[in-house]
């Protein structure tokens, strides 16, 4: 039973650790994406630039492995994309400023709603070290991934998607494909 | 036209930054209050359990657009000064690809990662490193997949472009399109209840 005055609730009980999730205690997913797309929109009226989310990771990545060996760096075109022309710090980016925020945001909003909890996110027929070592490998394969295909979810889907870009979209398209490919084969670990 | 204001030099680097935090700070918001901070609201929606990865980004895809067409026929917004990435078709279709795997393996994507750790999902971290080691990886083999990388270069192009079809009518193909999905979601959704309520 679906009950209305929940989906804006904000004290749960513990609702992080039920086993089974019910769609009330998030709220409505049509709502959700209307706010998300004038955020979105806003991004684009105010910057004339959508939003992005992997490419603080690349910088981070960039900028160790140039501390650890610089000589390696200097002749790879893709590190110095993230590393600049050293005149300022690839930290002093766009992208980093806007992840900063939406770590905090999702940390407001979680304290909000009553979610912030230590915990792992899995099924119930599956261990936390297995699940650890499933997402170390889901997020190794969508780092290559993002970095082949020039953005992620955020960066291509979204923000290509609702410019129309051809790219965003045969993005788009393949995630889906390759998602429901693979969910039979990694079925234990989430049902 | 007086947007993007960014363009338009309405304020200097330094002040886009904060700019930049205060987006976030609403994507943030908005992702985690969707359920995008646990990995299992994510994954249902590759088991037809909970489709609301489906749902909530046609909604914002299509309010995004809607948005960006009205703005930009009104004469508010200069489109052509938007940006978006080049189109490089075959990179970005194995790309997605291999991404879409890792999503369902994983649990995340970037940016929903980025919610699940601030709201204390272990797994999450797991993902983040992973997520920096396959960037390494890529890092490490760009010298022998650069002329891959560049393959199939089709510049900055759109669908109306492409198929040379009135911009309105590509995007009441999309509405339309994600009108279908979303009453496909639903009917999903709830044939999944019932079969779940009958075991």
């Amino acid at each position: 039973m679906l009950n209305f005055k929940k989906w804006f609730s904000h004290h749960h009980e513990d609702n992080a650790m039920e086993g089974h999730l019910t769609q009330k205690h998030y709220t409505n997913p049509y709502l959700i994406g209307l706010l998300l797309g004038i955020v979105l929109l806003s991004t684009f009226v105010i910057m004339g630039r959508g939003l992005g989310a992997s490419g603080v990771l690349s910088t981070t990545v960039s900028v160790a492995v140039d501390k650890v060996a610089p000589s390696h760096t200097e002749n790879n075109e893709f590190y110095q994309g993230y590393l600049g022309d050293g005149t300022k710090s690839p930290f002093k980016d766009w992208l980093t400023f806007s992840i900063i925020g939406t770590v905090l945001g999702g940390f407001i909003s979680g304290a909000i709603s009553g979610r912030n909890k230590l915990m792992v996110e899995k099924g119930p027929r599956v261990s936390s070290k297995k699940r650890f070592l499933f997402a170390f490998v889901g997020g190794s394969l969508m780092g290559f991934g993002a970095k082949m295909a020039r953005g992620c979810t955020s960066g291509q889907a979204l923000t290509g998607g609702s410019l129309l870009s051809v790219g965003g979209w045969a993005f788009m398209i393949m995630v889906f494909v390759g998602a429901y490919a693979m969910a039979y084969f990694v079925r234990r670990q989430w049902t | 036209m007086t947007a993007p204001f960014y363009k338009f030099g309405f304020f200097n680097d330094e002040i886009s930054l904060i700019i930049a935090f205060a987006i976030g700070i609403f994507f943030g918001l908005v992702l985690e209050k969707g359920g995008f901070g646990s990995a299992r609201m994510l994954a249902a929606q590759f088991y037809f359990t909970d489709m609301r990865v489906f749902k909530v980004m046609f909604t914002a895809i299509v309010t995004a657009m809607i948005g960006l067409f009205y703005l930009s026929w009104m004469g508010f917004l200069d489109l052509s000064l938007v940006y978006y990435g080049d189109t490089y078709l075959i990179p970005q279709i194995l790309g997605g690809l291999i991404l879409g795997v890792g999503f369902v393996v994983g649990g995340y994507c970037p940016g929903t990662s980025a919610v699940a750790i601030s709201t204390g999902r272990i797994d999450a971290i797991f993902y983040a490193l992973g997520g920096m080691f396959g960037i390494l990886v890529f890092g490490e083999l760009f010298p022998y997949i650069t002329e891959f990388f560049y393959s199939t270069y089709m510049g900055k192009i759109n669908l109306p472009t492409l198929l040379n079809i009135n911009y309105g009518f590509i995007m009441l193909l999309v509405i339309l399109m994600a009108i279908g999905g979303f009453t496909a979601a639903e009917w999903a959704e709830k044939a999944m209840l019932k079969k779940r309520e009958g075991e």
